[in-house]
């Protein structure tokens, strides 16, 4: 049995301890938004909040999630996310998308610690997040104008 | 929600409030615009473009636009979205020639059926290419339509009365109507003939052509705004796996390692205990040549995707390899050796001219070099996936495909099913990049949801299987040799170019490559050279060869443009002087007078190969990245061009490498020349993505294989391009020529990024690379 906290809702979930985060978030809650891309740590496009930081939810147990955890679906509820979103809007960030939720979830994180990082800082920080189509330049210049 | 799961239908069900135009009527007409969009693929060219392919094209207002009372828009689009923008597109190209008000526009996505919609493939870079007439058409004969309607209802002349923006307008009264109050009337209005549709001028178009976005650092406008932008920001957008089909059932699949083999035996005690697993059973494979079909294996079906996994990680599985061949003695180094011994001698000649001999004995100086460029994986970030739910003799599919109606002849194939009894919903496409034309994901995912009968299965790819399994790019050695005058001219030109065919899929392995490769830019090879001789050499496939974004383009980009600058630096001369030199007067090579059967289905006599427009990307490029500037040591910039999918593209990139081998991308100038620019937005976007793209197969994308099975699995082995590799800047030039037919826009941009980066290398370090990736091939 394990006890949730995602976007606000208590979720009472019969799930083994190991289940990956993001396969109760996609599969047993019914949240898409949150995107499988390599279920090994190596591309981010399951990046989720825990207490406002961004994890890893294919790699993360249910077991280790003890706190707030936020998706994509609630982001906007979030004056960082909000400004995110409208940045990636502006300036057309996504090509297929699919990357995108992990990208902008982990450029929250980053904005709520460093609200305004340089170039280098935004590359340390986001290199974990693969897009195959390409939308770095966008993604960079969408973060230093959110 | 992108996706309408409970109406799949889409224009079946349609309510009687809304506009459904009237029975397409109409044969060929003749308009003049600036390029002839209204003639163009009308019913006169049966063989080229839109209507040489499967399917052909429609221009029927009734099958892609609807408008409701309350004047909502509805634009059907036909084409698959994979980040190419063309869901905004498509709606562009209607609404901007219909008068739609962008914020009342709605675009539903259609099902599979060429007989409805015409051809859906969506590959080969061109749904722009081929879908901008009839889509204007369309549009016109709808905008007529409420014109006349609004002409009914006034009692006046049509010719009195004008569409604006989502409304209609007396001129002389100034009386309006809306669309959405026009569409009941126009409903029972015959669509107008062909010959009495009038196309919007240039300069009454207030999207297409028109420069908006980012800039080169610089945003312009953010409208109209991307269809499926709000819903992909805010999680909302529905890629394949996201459906929402209420209670279903998740699965993976074990395939046999090598391509081929067999399912032997298998044992399930420990996976069926897996808490979750449901049950784990045999998928019938297809053996060789695969086509589109399964590969076969063992499949774990469960109640959650992560319980499949683990199921499956339970499994011991005994694979045959017997059916295999030598398929499991593939090993790429050693393949790779026999295909360059075989490089070194003749093979089938495909182009000859002059006396290369001869050519090759009177020459100063000789060159020679034999380029690699491994096999590749197109590693959409969305892994291949399908849902499929089977009652009785019925199937609906939702998947992320890029040519649905292939997903739905094959699915009924192989359920026995008749194909009108099969309903492919197309979702979002988390990148495609050719690997989701081959629907076998589908037809996996039916062949076990036949055993839940009304219980929607998810078939899921995990990363590993995509790079496991994936259609792989091909494999390829490129050897030239050239003779250079006492001047460092080029007066002989040699290229033997071996890789093993797409072809291998569909057929027995012809070991040579056909017509559409060899015209991916080896036959079409356009240097005006007194002796050339271009040959193919054989080579077999032991993997499923498949199309990877620009596909066969890229082996022959990297080889003609990484040799071309090597023969520039052996003549002493600049880069870009002696491209130009090579290419000679600008000229028109029609494609059959180089053996160039294909010419990406286009017409040869329309889309002739234009040195002139090669000449002028060359010079775009270069004169954006100010060529020739004097830069610190250790640092270098790098050119290429190539022309494919009836476009030019040249790159320029301006490179550091430091002392410890680090490579730092300073700067690309990409200039493009598609003809006329439909969403300029999205055809820079498309090259800013191509340049990342083409970074990584310089740099870092490899797959091998070691007894016929893929060295690398994930990301941590298969390495792609990440912030990190992003060039500093990226800027996109793009020519303005509205005078030609259109190009391209997808794939062009992707071969000469590679070529480009690596002659930037080695005027950064005078180190020259000849096998990609670049890897560590930079570090001392
Ligand atoms: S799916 Fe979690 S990092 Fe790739
Ligand atoms: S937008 Fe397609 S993977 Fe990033």
């Amino acid at each position: 049995m394990a006890s949730l906290n995602i976007n606000g809702k208590e979720y009472q979930l019969d799930v083994p301890d190991q289940m990956p985060l993001l396969w109760v978030i996609r599969d047993v809650l019914g949240l898409k938004g949150t995107k499988f891309g390599c279920g090994k740590a190596q591309c981010g496009a399951c990046t989720v909040h825990l207490d406002g930081v961004a994890i890893r939810s294919c790699t993360t147990p249910v077991s280790g999630a003890i706190g707030e955890i936020t998706t994509i679906e609630a982001i906007g509820n979030d004056p960082i996310g909000q400004r995110l979103q409208k940045a990636w809007l502006d300036l057309g960030v996504p090509q297929c998308g699919f990357c995108q939720s992990g990208q902008i979830m982990n450029a929250v994180s980053l904005l709520r610690q460093n609200p305004a990082p340089g170039r280098d800082e935004i590359i340390h920080a986001m290199s974990g997040n693969l897009c195959r189509c390409g939308t770095y330049n966008r993604i960079i210049a969408a973060i230093q104008r959110a | 929600m992108t996706v309408d799961t409970k109406d799949p239908v889409l224009l079946a069900n349609v309510s009687r409030r809304r506009f459904m135009l009237g029975v397409a009527g109409g044969s060929a007409l003749v308009l003049a615009a600036r390029w002839d969009w209204a003639h163009a693929n009308t019913e006169e060219e049966q063989k080229y473009g839109a209507a040489g392919m499967p399917g052909g094209w429609t221009d029927d207002p009734n099958v892609f636009i609807q408008i409701d009372a309350d004047g909502t828009v509805t634009l059907v689009n036909h084409r698959s979205e994979m980040g190419q923008g063309i869901r905004t597109s498509v709606a562009m190209v209607m609404a901007d020639e219909l008068g739609a008000n962008w914020d009342q526009v709605k675009v539903q996505q259609a099902v599979g059926d060429h007989s409805r919609y015409g051809n859906q493939n969506t590959d080969g870079s061109r749904s722009m290419r081929h879908w901008y007439g009839p889509l204007r058409r369309a549009a016109a004969a709808a905008r007529q339509m409420l014109e006349q309607s609004a002409a009914n209802q006034w009692l006046v002349p049509v010719e009195e009365v004008r569409a604006g923006v989502h409304e209609v307008v007396h001129e002389p009264s100034g009386r309006t109507l809306g669309f959405g109050e026009l569409a009941e009337a126009a409903r029972g209005l015959e669509v107008p003939d062909h010959t009495s549709l009038k196309l919007k001028s240039d300069g009454d178009l207030r999207f297409l052509g028109k420069e908006t976005g980012i800039i080169n650092g610089e945003l312009k406008s953010a409208f109209p705004k991307a269809i499926d932008g709000e819903d992909i920001v805010s999680g909302k957008a529905v890629f394949g796996a996201d459906v929402d089909v209420g209670d279903r059932l998740y699965a993976v699949i074990a395939r046999p390692p090598v391509y081929g083999a067999t399912l032997k035996n298998f044992d399930d005690a420990a996976a069926l205990k897996v808490p979750g697993v449901k049950k784990v059973m045999s998928i019938e494979g297809t053996g060789q040549p695969a086509a589109f079909k399964p590969l076969g294996g063992v499949a774990v079906v469960a109640t959650n995707t992560w319980a499949a996994i683990k199921g499956r990680e339970a499994l011991s599985i005994d694979w045959d390899n017997g059916p295999a061949e030598d398929n499991s003695a593939y090993t790429s180094g050693s393949y790779r050796e026999a295909l360059e011994k075989r490089s070194q001698s003749p093979g089938k000649v495909i182009r000859e001219e002059g006396d290369l001999a001869k050519a090759m004995e009177s020459a100063a100086q000789k060159v020679s070099a034999t380029y690699y460029m491994p096999h590749m994986a197109q590693a959409p970030m969305e892994p291949p996936n399908a849902t499929v739910r089977i009652e009785k003799d019925r199937a609906e599919v939702w998947a992320p495909v890029q040519n649905p109606e292939a997903t739905r002849n094959t699915v009924a194939e192989r359920l026995g099913f008749d194909p009108a009894n099969v309903i492919v919903n197309v979702t979002l496409l988390g990148g495609g990049f050719g690997r989701k034309s081959k629907p076998d994901f589908a037809i996996e995912a039916a062949s076990i949801a036949q055993t839940f009968e009304g219980q929607p299965v998810t078939l899921q790819w995990t990363r590993e299987d995509d790079l496991q399994h994936s259609y792989f790019h091909t494999v390829s050695v490129d050897h030239l040799e050239a003779g250079l005058d006492e001047n460092g001219k080029t007066i002989g030109w040699l290229h033997r170019s071996l890789s093993p065919s797409i072809s291998s899929l569909f057929a027995p392995d012809p070991e040579h490559k056909v017509d559409f490769e060899l015209g991916m830019g080896l036959n079409t090879t356009p240097f005006n050279i007194p002796a050339l001789q271009l040959e193919n050499p054989p080579a077999s496939a032991h993997v499923r060869i498949g199309w990877f974004r620009a596909v066969y383009n890229l082996p022959h980009a990297w080889a003609i443009q990484s040799f071309a600058h090597e023969l520039s630096v052996a003549a002493g001369r600049d880069h870009r002087d002696y491209l130009l030199e090579l290419l000679g007067e600008d000229r028109k090579i029609p494609n059959p007078s180089v053996g160039d059967t294909w010419n990406y289905g286009e017409d040869p006599d329309i889309y002739t190969i234009n040195t002139g427009r090669m000449r002028g990307v060359i010079e775009r490029a270069t004169d954006e990245a100010r060529w020739g500037k004097e830069l610190p040591k250790g640092r270098g910039m790098g050119l290429a061009f190539h022309h494919s999918f009836v476009s030019y593209t040249a790159v320029v990139f301006d490179v550091e490498v430091d002392d410890a081998g680090e490579l730092i991308i300073h700067r690309a100038d990409i200039a493009f020349d598609c003809g006329p620019q439909a969403n300029p937005e999205r055809i820079r976007s498309q090259m800013e993505g191509a340049c990342v793209m083409g970074i990584g197969i310089a740099l870092q994308n490899e797959i091998s294989f070691q007894d016929g099975v893929a060295q690398q699995s994930n990301f941590d082995r298969y390495l792609l391009p990440r912030m990190t590799e992003a060039p500093r800047e990226v800027r996109v030039h793009l020519v303005d020529n509205p005078d030609v037919p259109m190009g391209g826009v997808g794939e062009p941009g992707l071969p000469p990024v590679a070529p480009a980066l690596v002659n930037a290398i080695y005027a950064a370090t005078g180190k020259r690379i000849r096998s990609l990736p670049v890897g560590d091939q930079l570090k001392a």
